[in-house]
């Protein structure tokens, strides 16, 4: 086995008392102390912070740089704003996910880049691999790995933040920009990945332990490990790669065509040349055979990963793609792709949990409201 | 009163002739995490040493609960399935699984001691 990497705050969450546990070729903190349920509950209800520093970051340098990434996601990148935000995907060539991943447009010569992009920790190497190889003639691609990521997400995160450095406030959700955070410059996008208001901030790995406990000195501020980060992202209804969402799942079945913007679809005036485009548009035009839907059970019993999901004669639908008892909505909760017949809002389906059928409720998502700061 | 612990971090103390009371460590709960769910078993069936009798759950996984000996299941928690919370805050105490009437003595006899479980959690 080879040894874990550590993110640069690693002997502060050990200090904090964490418990350290593998994911994707890192050592992270899966908890603190609190534990998972009483830090899900602190982000809801003041603000959390995340150490993110396994998620990839790299930038796309030269003018080029958005035409060409366009080749490689359906989204609408050469129109992206200054300052502003976009969530996107990498598709392969039958139309499947190959990664998920926020896109940010600096201010014209950031040290950011023309392009700034996250993608998670598990598909990074591929990521980069997948840039290089496909863009990499038309545009700088650049890893960022000299810089830790730190998420400060809940409805006082802004407040938080905003005694490190008050410009902070000018972000609305879905943008972002350079700032100085505790003496060092950080890259601060309003967005993360919990349904509450918050940031993502981007900062030297030699600064982020300084910055890390710059934040959790202010009163709102305690902890999160992954734990809480994925009960929090199941909760808003949100797509963990590689469980909700992989190589095999179109963006249309998995409920992402929001993400399409109108100029790279069918009649669009940069429609397609993506991988896969002739797949996803044959979806858009005719739908989906299944759809990612949500589940809320009718008992108290959490539902798992991989759990069949069964029709009322106990024929197979589908599978449970992520699940748990859900801290907020306090009950169980579970993502699944059901066909589309099975798909409506107030269908019943019957989890399979050892030998019993437990009844549960196709929901619209998410379970529990986004609470974002639009402005 | 005598406590044995299980290589699977269950505790079992004799509480008279009549039955024995089963629940996890604080190591287990530690393990764990929040405990949100448990599977108790059903009174009056009878396990042999070892099969799995119950399922404990946290936010973050499922663990099976083992039969430390064998024996017919005389009592379960019901104030434990109400609130599962229970296993984390007292779970050598109010946040007890089962009762057994244990069928073989010499099952129990053969469980470690607290000197031997501590002996385990130290090479944890």
């Amino acid at each position: 086995m080879t040894e874990l990497l550590q993110t640069p705050l690693h002997a502060l969450h050990l200090r904090l008392g964490a418990r350290m546990v593998p994911f994707a070729g890192y050592s992270m903190p899966v908890q603190y102390r609190a534990g998972v349920i009483a830090e899900h509950r602190h982000c809801r209800d003041a603000a959390a912070l995340f150490d993110v520093s396994h998620m990839g970051q790299l930038r796309l340098v030269g003018t080029d740089a958005a035409s060409a990434l366009e080749t490689l996601v359906p989204v609408d990148v050469v129109d992206l704003g200054v300052g502003r935000q976009r969530y996107a995907f990498f598709t392969n060539a039958s139309g499947g996910l190959l990664d998920d991943l926020m896109i940010t447009r600096p201010q014209p010569g950031s040290a950011f880049g023309d392009l700034f992009v996250v993608v998670n920790a598990a598909c990074k190497d591929a990521d980069l691999r997948h840039l290089v190889t496909h863009i990499g003639h038309r545009c700088g691609v650049v890893p960022m790995p000299e810089r830790a990521l730190l998420a400060l997400q809940g409805p006082q995160a802004a407040v938080a933040l905003a005694r490190l450095n008050a410009a902070v406030t000018q972000l609305v959700f879905m943008s972002g920009a350079e700032f100085d955070l505790a003496g060092t410059p950080c890259f601060v996008t309003r967005s993360g990945y919990t349904g509450e208001d918050g940031f993502e901030i981007s900062v030297a790995a030699a600064d982020a332990a300084a910055l890390a406990e710059a934040l959790l000195a202010q009163p709102e501020v305690e902890p999160a490990g992954l734990g809480a980060r994925d009960t929090l992202r199941l909760e808003a209804g949100l797509c963990l790669y590689g469980h909700d969402i992989d190589e095999r799942t179109s963006p249309i079945e998995a409920g992402l065509t929001w993400a399409i913007q109108k100029v790279r679809r069918p009649g669009g005036a940069r429609a397609g040349g993506y991988p896969g485009a002739a797949a996803i548009e044959g979806h858009l035009a005719g739908g989906a055979p299944c759809k990612r839907v949500g589940l809320v059970g009718l008992e108290r019993v959490p539902v798992r990963e991989g759990t069949a999901i069964l029709d009322a004669q106990g024929r197979k639908l589908g599978s449970v793609t992520s699940g748990t008892l859900a801290p907020t909505v306090d009950c169980a909760v579970a993502m699944a792709y059901l066909p589309i017949d099975h798909a409506q809002t107030q269908h019943e389906v019957y989890a399979e949990v050892r030998g019993k059928r437990l009844p549960m409720r196709v929901t619209t998502l998410p379970f529990n409201p986004h609470r974002y700061f639009r402005g | 009163m005598t406590t044995k612990f299980t290589p699977d971090h269950e505790w079992i103390n004799i509480e008279d002739h009549e039955a024995a009371v089963v629940g996890i460590t604080l190591h287990a709960q530690d393990a764990l995490g929040d405990v949100v769910f448990v599977e108790l078993p059903e009174v009056g069936r009878t396990f042999k040493k070892g099969e799995v009798a119950g399922v404990v759950e946290s936010v973050k996984a499922a663990a099976d609960l083992y039969m430390p000996v064998t024996g017919e299941i005389v009592e379960i928690n019901e104030a434990l399935k109400a609130d599962p919370a229970l296993a984390n805050t007292d779970p050598m105490g109010n946040g007890w699984f089962f009762k057994v009437r244990v069928a073989d003595m010499g099952e129990f006899d053969q469980l470690m001691d607290p000197p031997a479980y501590d002996a385990l959690l130290k090479t944890l």
